[in-house]
């Protein structure tokens, strides 16, 4: 009877192994067929049925920094010689790389919004946590009266849609001139990410022995010295896992950066998807933009995988 | 002992007394943030809540008029937007759906031992970390008629997902759950490793079966984390932008956040739309409420 048991049960984890890398496959073909695109020749993107084996080519990440105009007639042998490797194989797939009256190459725009990105990301990262981990703090180890109530309203102010909270935000930004500027979108970004970030730290401070700072408080540190010199080390790797959420909630944004900002302030998100408007979109372009935009959440994904579960439940379930 | 320590944290006590008072470091810490969370997000509401009741346009200069309950009852008057909301909820019970399935499948699938299971699990996560607006640009990609991977390795010919009105809702919502289960299945694993294993044991001493098994022991116990998996895809659901906006422009996936978006700043309405948006407002705080509850229920065991 119990090796009948054990056989079955050998028989179901091994089903069960099948199944699960079936299902990783499924899920990760998405992901790779996005990254084998940005590697295509631009006529074998949309070919039917559809190219599986090729032979890769780096030509759409040139394309995607470069402002290009289609050839009439193919580059002339000296052009082409003299043309660095990068300009050729754009020469090669019957572009040229623009160049202005001094012969400097002109970028395209996705550079200057992958910065914006990076800008308004980092800057209301760096705010969110900074202000959370404070208030987090204060929270608590200071009993205080409604503070059910406050922490709920931290909360609820992150529920609701971006669109609801975007109409007001944006006329009052229209007054005071923040629409299509980076720091509106920082703000929009550190109000959203706040309550976030109040509410995960509360949940790694509270982890914090008191009587680590009881101790200090004890060896003659005011209470600022030992919120500086014990809580906070202590917190480091609770800091780190909030700012790496917040990061990504800010990177990730497309509603409120579709509303408030139009060129200058522009971030990645509503920029990528733009570039499909009209005509034949050149779809290995985009595909190396969306796969530069997706890696530094996908190596911040590897980095965090011990704390998503936390991240994820607004620090409910902790592992 | 304990007492001593007790004493000396007294905000009387001279090592306080050197430093700021505790009540004093209470309020520098938590007041900033209750400021500005009550200036960028508390105010901004009160604003359209004032103009809710205008026919206020942002494109013109025109003065706004009071207009008082207007707004509302041509909206809740409206079929147009009821059918908005009507989409809403049917889109928020297919995805919602589909993810608790596959995600509560996938992680039963993985609560066993499985070589590589940290990997795997990591691997799976990584959809829901990326930003939606790319995703469903993506998509589009791999939903194309003529040259999409989908219906090339489904066999599927050209079949049309997101030009045909009577798809594109689910198509959506397909991608939804591409995006989202991983989600749940993070939660339902984190439950169902700490269903205690003598309970299985136990269970089958006694020869219970795998159905009994599973409906009298795994799911009540990872039913509260479960439902707070549910609670929150909901209202996330319920919010849907990005994803239908950049994937389709069909009048069958218009949900309520696009027909927000459309009429404030296309049709700028914008009177008209800060009442909407109140209307949201107040059934996302109904939902919020009850997610918190089962929040601290669960963060209580």
């Amino acid at each position: 009877m119990a090796a009948v048991r054990t056989s079955t049960e050998v028989t179901l984890n091994r089903v069960a192994i099948a199944a699960v890398i079936v299902i990783t496959l499924i899920f990760l073909a998405p992901i790779y067929w996005i990254v084998s695109t940005s590697f295509k020749p631009r006529n074998l993107a949309t070919t039917v049925p559809p190219t599986v084996v090729f032979q890769p080519e780096v030509s759409p990440y040139v394309k995607l920094f470069t402002k290009r105009s289609q050839l009439r007639a193919p580059p002339s042998p000296e052009d082409y010689a003299a043309a660095p490797w990068w300009e050729r194989i754009v020469f090669d797939g019957g572009e040229k790389v623009n160049r202005d009256g001094k012969g400097q190459v002109q970028f395209s725009a996705y550079p200057d919004r992958f910065m914006n990105s990076l800008i308004v990301a980092i800057t209301s990262t760096v705010l969110a946590v900074g202000m959370g981990t404070f208030t987090a703090y204060g929270f608590s180890r200071f009993k205080m009266k409604g503070e059910g109530d406050l922490l709920f309203f931290i909360l609820s102010t992150r529920m609701l849609p971006p669109v609801v909270v975007a109409i007001p935000m944006f006329l009052m930004y229209r007054v005071v001139g923040l629409n299509d500027t980076h720091w509106g979108l920082i703000i929009l970004y550190t109000a959203f990410n706040l309550s976030f970030s109040v509410w995960l730290m509360k949940g790694f401070i509270d982890e914090i022995p008191k009587e680590y700072e009881e101790a200090a408080l004890v060896d003659g540190y005011t209470r600022m010295q030992a919120f500086f010199k014990v809580v906070l080390p202590e917190a480091a790797t609770g800091i780190a896992a909030t700012a790496v959420f917040c990061f990504i909630t800010a990177w990730n944004e497309y509603a409120f950066a579709l509303i408030m900002t139009n060129r200058r302030a522009q971030t990645a998100p509503p920029f990528i998807p733009s570039q499909v408007g009209s005509g034949l979109p050149d779809w290995t372009v985009i595909a190396a933009g969306t796969v530069l935009f997706l890696l530094p959440v996908a190596i911040f994904t590897f980095l965090l995988r011990n704390h998503l579960l936390r991240g994820m439940s607004f620090g409910a379930i902790r592992k | 002992m304990a007492t001593a320590v007790m004493t000396t944290l007294d905000p009387k006590s001279r090592a306080a007394a050197r430093g700021m008072s505790d009540l004093a470091i209470r309020n520098l810490f938590i007041v900033p943030t209750i400021l500005f969370l009550i200036v960028f997000n508390i105010f901004p509401l009160i604003y359209s809540l004032g103009y809710s009741f205008t026919d206020f346009r942002a494109s013109t200069n025109a003065p706004a008029n009071f207009v008082g309950l207007q707004n509302y009852r041509e909206l809740l008057n409206d079929p147009y937007i009821w059918s908005n909301f009507s989409i809403t909820a049917k889109y928020v019970i297919v995805s919602v759906v589909g993810q608790v399935l596959v995600g509560f499948g996938t992680a039963m699938l993985l609560n066993r031992d499985i070589p590589m299971k940290g990997l795997i699990t990591t691997l799976l996560l990584l959809p829901m970390m990326l930003s939606m607006a790319v995703v469903g640009l993506f998509w589009k990609l791999l939903y194309d008629p003529s040259f999409g991977i989908i219906n090339y390795a489904l066999g599927l010919g050209t079949f049309e997902w997101l030009a045909n009105p009577d798809m594109a809702l689910y198509a959506v919502a397909l991608t939804d759950i591409w995006m989202w289960s991983p989600f749940v299945m993070l939660l339902s694993l984190a439950g169902l490793s700490a269903v205690p294993k003598h309970l299985y044991e136990a269970a089958a001493i006694d020869r219970a079966g795998p159905f009994y098994t599973f409906f009298r022991i795994t799911l009540p116990l990872v039913a509260p984390i479960l439902m707070i998996a549910i609670i929150f895809r909901t209202m996330e659901a319920f919010k849907t932008f990005d994803l239908a906006y950049i994937l389709t422009s069909q009048p069958t996936t218009e949900v309520i956040s696009i027909r927000l978006y459309k009429m404030a700043f296309q049709e700028w309405q914008t009177g008209r739309s800060c009442a909407l948006a109140y209307i949201v407002l107040i059934m996302v705080l109904a939902i919020t409420n009850i997610y918190v509850k089962y929040l601290n229920k669960v963060k209580e065991r």
